[in-house]
């Protein structure tokens, strides 16, 4: 087999996988988009902040610790303990519901039947709120995510492709678990908003307030699940890029990859930001491989966002979004 | 006989009509500086077929909205089964066992049939939140029961055909029947139907009028309706009330409402000076 082909292979794959990691945010837009027709700026900060409080919580940090000690002279900063991964997952659940639940109560239920843009006003507002909320409740240093997933080269994948091809194939086993996590994320969130009570309650609020109302549905409580779904998967996010790239400020300009992502993908379709991640994943990465280095390199900068120009051109709606007819 | 508010009476046709269950009392709705109602006072009683008629903007709708909590009156209160009723918001309400239809058809156009009229069951389903996540045993044995009972409803209304079909894509005469499946499902003490015939055909204001009767006859729901059209209203209801310019100009039976001088001059359009 051709030494290109083979290459062009590994590059695909990697690329798919980079792509699933798009999803994982891409997917926390459509979840909030879908049920309240918010389109959440604030959701890469809130990955950010919630891959830092996990990380602050396993290392036993004391939040708010600078402010603390400004205040009162002290100087404490641990509390001296290590809380166990999973624990520490559990605690960060129960911190961005609580998040959820402060969103809605301080910011949206104060912004009830108003125009798109003024909500998405304040998801901007939201987002550098919390950026700043972030930086004094855990401090601003470069921290390592350690959650137990399996990272480094995966040997399985890598002898077997020396037998097949004679040329071993480089797959991170940390992509490898994202792809499994997002996957099981996908198929849990499809079937809890298809067969379950509240999961029929949200696709209702998304489609008609009026008639949520008439037939008991809560408006305030369908807002809080949401929220507190769309930080679980910001948890998610937040997790497998922090493992990949340490958790920091950048970690929330993740964010804007998932707009191209949503571009393609349509606004409004959970599938959708699955497969519109796996060909920007894929499509970015072939395109540095096969025509990077004509032009200098470093196409991945750009490649995803032109991409979802041409999309906005010919099919505005994205691969699986609701095409909106305007009847005149 | 209808001056026993606790006891109820017997109609000509031996349908069993019960005590007074809903009571307005001095409702004054304004929208700024315009009064949509006027202090109207009226009762509903249990398993009776009320409706509300009145000519273009006299507050029939506003009224509705005022039973389902959309809007809340500046006066007056409401009283519920003998219990004043706080402001309340349409949820609330609905959770009370009232479930409701509009004049323009509010139904989840993204989603199917079945989903619509399950949406009709969620204040019967009670699995908690964690419970619903993790499909433990009793979530699913409630959608199930849940999902029979829709079925029931569907059957009932003739719907089976287009069960799985997004009502989005539905004609208008039967996007009316499926709101009427959805309140249905939710098994409603008072239904209130928003001109459930408005805009159908003759053949369609037929079907709509025998399953009003339907329902009322085999559930024994009492309906609280709107209507335009005074032949249909006339063969249907118990009782009516006739409104104008936000204010009562008629109660009681439709042949007492025929009768009144009042409600010819309202509809044959007398000049107001």
């Amino acid at each position: 087999m051709p030494e290109q082909l083979v290459f062009a292979m590994e590059v695909t794959l990697n690329g798919l996988m980079t792509g699933v990691m798009y999803s994982l945010v891409a997917l926390g837009f459509v979840l909030i988009f879908k049920a309240s027709g918010i389109f959440n700026y604030a959701q890469g900060v809130m990955a950010l902040f919630a891959a830092m409080t996990l990380v602050g919580i396993q290392d036993g940090r004391v939040p708010f610790s600078h402010v603390i000690n400004a205040i009162f002279g002290t100087h404490i900063y641990d509390f001296g303990w290590e809380v166990p991964a999973l624990l520490a997952i559990l605690l960060t659940v129960i911190v961005m519901i609580i998040f959820a639940l402060l969103v809605q109560r301080f910011v949206f239920k104060h912004l009830v039947g108003q125009e798109p843009i003024i909500l998405f006003m304040a998801t901007i507002g939201l987002a550098y709120f919390l950026e700043g909320v972030s930086d004094l409740m855990w401090g601003s240093e470069i921290r390592n995510m350690d959650v137990g997933l399996p990272q480094g080269i995966n040997d399985w994948i890598d002898v077997t492709t020396l037998e097949i091809f004679g040329y071993g194939f480089f797959i991170d086993n940390l992509d490898l678990a994202a792809t499994l996590i997002a996957a099981i994320l996908v198929m849990g969130l499809i079937a809890y908003s298809q067969y379950t009570k509240n999961g029929r309650a949200m696709r209702a609020v998304a489609d008609d307030h009026q008639a949520a109302l008439s037939v008991g549905i809560s408006l305030n409580y369908v807002w809080i699940l949401v929220w507190s779904l769309a930080g679980i998967v910001a948890l998610v996010a937040g997790v497998m890029w922090g493992s990949k790239s340490g958790v920091q400020f950048s970690l929330s300009l993740i964010a804007l990859k998932a707009l191209p992502v949503l571009m393609l993908g349509g606004f409004t379709s959970i599938p959708g930001a699955i497969v519109g991640g796996m060909i920007i994943g894929v499509g970015e990465a072939l395109f540095e491989f096969a025509i990077g280095p004509m032009i200098g390199g470093a196409t991945e900068n750009w490649f995803a966002y032109v991409l979802a120009l041409l999309f906005l051109v010919f099919r505005p709606q994205g691969l699986f979004g609701e095409k909106i007819i305007e009847r005149v | 006989m209808l001056d026993n508010a606790t006891e109820g009476y017997v109609t000509a046709d031996g349908r069993q009509i019960g005590p007074v269950v809903m009571e307005m009392k001095g409702i004054t709705l304004r929208f700024g500086g315009v009064e949509a109602i006027r202090g109207i006072s009226f009762d509903i009683r249990e398993g009776e077929i009320r409706a509300i008629i009145g000519p273009n903007g006299a507050g029939k709708s506003s009224m509705l909205n005022v039973i389902s909590g959309f809007y809340h009156p500046q006066e007056g209160e409401v009283f519920y089964r003998g219990v004043k009723r706080p402001p309340m918001k349409p949820y609330m309400v609905a959770r009370q066992g009232i479930a409701r239809t509009f004049q323009n058809i509010a139904l989840f156009e993204g989603m199917s049939v079945l989903d619509n009229v399950m949406t009709g069951r969620l204040n019967h389903m009670k699995v908690g939140l964690l419970g619903q996540a993790l499909w433990w045993g009793k979530a699913e044995a409630e959608e199930v029961k849940n999902r029979a009972k829709a079925e029931e409803v569907i059957d009932f209304l003739g719907i089976q055909a287009i069960r799985k079909t997004p009502v989005g894509r539905l004609p208008y005469g039967l996007k009316k029947r499926v709101e009427l499946a959805r309140a249905l499902a939710a098994e409603p003490q008072i239904l209130l139907l928003d001109e459930p015939m408005a805009g159908m055909n003759v053949e369609e204001k037929e079907d709509m009028s025998r399953f009003i009767l339907d329902v009322n006859d085999e559930f024994g729901t009492t309906i609280v309706l709107i209507e335009h059209d005074m032949g249909v209203v006339m063969d249907l209801s118990d009782r009516v009330v006739v409104m104008d310019y936000g204010k009562k100009i008629g109660d009681g039976t439709p042949e007492e409402v025929r009768n009144n001088q009042e409600v010819i001059d309202a509809y044959l359009g007398v000049s107001h000076d």
